[in-house]
């Protein structure tokens, strides 16, 4: 008899080749690239090495491209060359691209699921720090940096130490008007934004299960702020209807045949975690972060801390620092503080349900700030304006713009003003991540969308009362 | 990339908890061909004031910490996104050891994959590093061999991941090793396509369009 194995030890045992000393080669089943990674594709020309395997790989462009005019030639030089360079690498190796003018362009983490390409029991590789998302498959997804791409377009393969597996349940129910962005943050929260290091984190429990695979892929999202190695969730008959039909998945007797295999992924019951944590649902608030750290998070109704009140002066500076560069007072309410802006987008929260739970705060409202909507993908896009989530953003005054990276990072020159305080459905709240000085709070897109209708940071609960999200 | 065991040189303390690589190399930067130096990027807005002059106060403006090459920072380390430009930014200038008690596991790799030791201690062993620092930057030295690291009176050990120290000392690239091993790769792939053709996406895209 074999011992019991968890989900992820079940993924990883089947994407190891060989082993050397404490690393493990592993097969790669999905490889994404975007314009950031030119530099692993400049060191496999400086060798003259071609792509091993051109069908897994896909390129997306999202990081640099920009949100409006998109018609028109991209006026800055720097810019105009990123995107021109993905499409020279991906076109010289034969590999598919999803670029600025695909009707299925987006976000890599919003369109590697939305285009079936993400399945259970893969390995999913990228250049980018949120390729935990892909997890939400119960597949094994991961960042890499220049030197690993460079390494996966050669080989299809990547050398990891393997992680221990670590449990996060969330049992119970949420209350209203919270989700998988709050779920992450509270946690987050509890255990630091390093307190999931070296670790592969699954997410199960009553909560979990009841997710769409939309709040899955927002919870494996944000595995990478609290320090994870990778976020998975087992799949499941949510998994399971999501990716039937999609482009890439698989068709006919092939579906059939992946689903007997998907079904054996879930771990064995007795299975054992190096940690485990427990999240009462019903104790999660909405949570809003007030520092430059996505573990500097509270619930709304709280007040925002006191270095004067802390015993450890290495914390107490860093409260203060961060407060400082917030903007911030001490022991003040969270509730009510102006913000000057509002932005709904990144690969965390502009999937389509989280558009329509943010348009339905703001039907009929109008926002008191300015802010920029930008779907995860053209086709997210398209289907809200289908749905009419467009006009809704419109009429309450908030710019409806194309997709992609946006003011998640601002590559594509969609920056806050310095000083500039902005509630973001984003993944970082880091010094600067929106630009130089900016001040991000990191909320869901509820709460983004009731700082727009009040101004400030405040509870979207209220303003929830006898709408559906 | 050559390999190295031992380095002495200039160590500089960093007395900040989560420095991310957002810090380390601002986003906007990183279209820049490396070509063209990353050091002058380095904490570029953090080392600043809103006006874009040099901070007085910022330990790495310090006039004798010109030439440091061994950084001694706070927990959580070059957390956040992936870019491998923080290494490079932290390489170009200068910098060969960054010592924290810990680091951004995607940050830990990709140092080592540029020859940039990050060297974890624990949370004590910095504070005594930082300490020995405060007023100033002082002479230190690293050894991968025994796994020690010094600056000024104080002597640490440290640890490091997986697999790290060997490929620092040998300056191994991981293609050239992995091409070894190119049988087993194809026999691994060759099995799953056979037992999994599905994995294979365009095969079934291509059914789907047909
Ligand atoms: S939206 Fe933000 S976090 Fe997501 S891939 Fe783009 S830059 Fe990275």
């Amino acid at each position: 008899m074999t011992a019991p194995r968890t989900l992820f030890d079940k993924l990883w045992d089947a994407h190891v080749i060989t082993s050397s000393g404490d690393k493990d080669l592993l097969w790669v089943d999905r490889h994404f690239v975007h314009e950031g990674s030119h530099h692993a594709f400049g060191k496999i020309a400086q060798r003259g090495l071609p792509v091993a395997e051109p069908g897994l790989t896909f390129g997306v462009a999202d990081h640099y491209v920009p949100t409006r005019h998109r018609d028109r030639p991209i006026p800055d030089a720097d810019i105009a060359r990123m995107v021109r360079t993905l499409s020279e690498n991906t076109a010289r190796h034969g590999i598919t691209l999803f670029g600025l003018d695909d009707p299925r362009q987006g976000i890599v983490h919003v369109v590697g699921p939305e285009e079936g390409l993400t399945l259970p029991g893969t390995l999913v590789l990228c250049g980018d720090s949120h390729t935990s998302t892909h997890g939400a498959f119960g597949a094994l997804g991961f960042g890499i940096g220049a030197t690993e791409v460079a390494h996966v377009l050669a080989t299809q393969t990547v050398w990891q130490a393997r992680p221990a597996p670590m449990r996060i349940r969330v049992e119970g129910t949420l209350g209203p008007g919270v989700g998988a962005k709050d779920v992450a943050l509270a946690w987050i929260s509890r255990l630091g934004a390093d307190g999931a290091r070296g670790h592969a984190v699954e997410y199960a429990g009553s909560v979990v299960r009841g997710f769409s695979m939309e709040a899955r892929l927002t919870l494996c999202n944000l595995s990478i702020e609290g320090g994870a190695r990778m976020g998975m969730v087992a799949p499941d008959e949510t998994t399971f209807a999501y990716l039937r039909g999609r482009p890439y998945a698989p068709g006919g007797d092939a579906w059939d045949a992946a689903v007997v295999a998907w079904s054996a992924l879930p771990g064995d019951a007795d299975a054992a975690f190096a940690r485990e944590t427990v999240l009462d649902g019903a104790e999660i608030a909405p949570i809003v972060t007030w520092g430059t750290s996505p573990e500097d998070a509270l619930p709304i109704t709280a007040t925002l801390p006191d270095p004067a009140r802390e015993t450890d002066p290495a914390r107490a500076a860093r409260i203060k620092a961060a407060l400082d560069y917030m903007g911030l007072s001490a022991g003040r309410p969270l509730d009510g503080t102006p913000v000057d802006r509002v932005f709904i987008g990144s690969c965390t929260n502009a999937r389509i349900e989280d558009l329509r739970a943010a348009a339905a705060v703001l039907a009929g409202r109008k926002a008191r700030v300015p802010g920029l909507v930008s779907p995860g993908s053209s086709l997210v896009k398209a289907q809200a304006e289908q749905e009419g989530l467009d006009t809704v953003f419109r009429e309450a005054g908030l710019d409806w713009v194309a997709s992609g990276c946006s003011m998640c990072v601002g590559m594509n020159g969609d920056l806050l003003a310095p000083g500039e305080r902005c509630a973001s459905t984003t993944n970082r709240n880091f010094r600067g991540r929106q630009g130089p000085g900016a001040r991000t709070h990191l909320v869901s897109p509820v709460m983004a969308a009731a700082a727009a209708v009040t101004g400030t940071l405040t509870d979207a609960r209220p303003l929830l009362q006898g709408r559906g999200t | 990339m050559s390999g190295w065991t031992t380095h002495e040189g200039l160590a500089v303390g960093l007395p900040l908890e989560g420095v991310d690589t957002d810090q380390l190399i601002p986003a906007r930067f990183m279209s820049t061909p490396r070509a063209q130096g990353y050091g002058g990027f380095l904490l570029h807005d953090i080392r600043r004031d809103a006006g874009g002059a040099l901070r007085g106060d910022f330990p790495l403006n310090d006039s004798r910490a010109d030439g440091a090459s061994i950084l001694v920072a706070r927990r959580n380390f070059g957390g956040g996104s992936s870019r491998e430009a923080a290494a490079y930014a932290l390489l170009d200038a200068g910098y060969r050891a960054v010592v924290a008690p810990s680091f951004g596991d995607i940050f830990q790799g990709n140092a080592v994959n540029n020859g940039l030791l990050p060297a974890r201690v624990t949370e004590a062993e910095a504070e005594a590093l930082l300490a020995a620092l405060a007023a100033g930057p002082v002479a230190g030295a690293v050894d991968i061999g025994r796994g020690t690291l010094r600056v000024g009176e104080v002597s640490v050990p440290f640890t490091l991941a997986p697999g790290a120290a060997e490929k620092l000392v040998n300056g191994w690239d991981d293609i050239d090793l992995t091409r070894h091993h190119q049988d087993r790769i194809g026999a691994f792939r060759d099995a799953l396509k056979r037992d999994r053709p599905w994995l294979w996406p365009g095969a079934s895209a291509w059914r789907a369009g047909a």
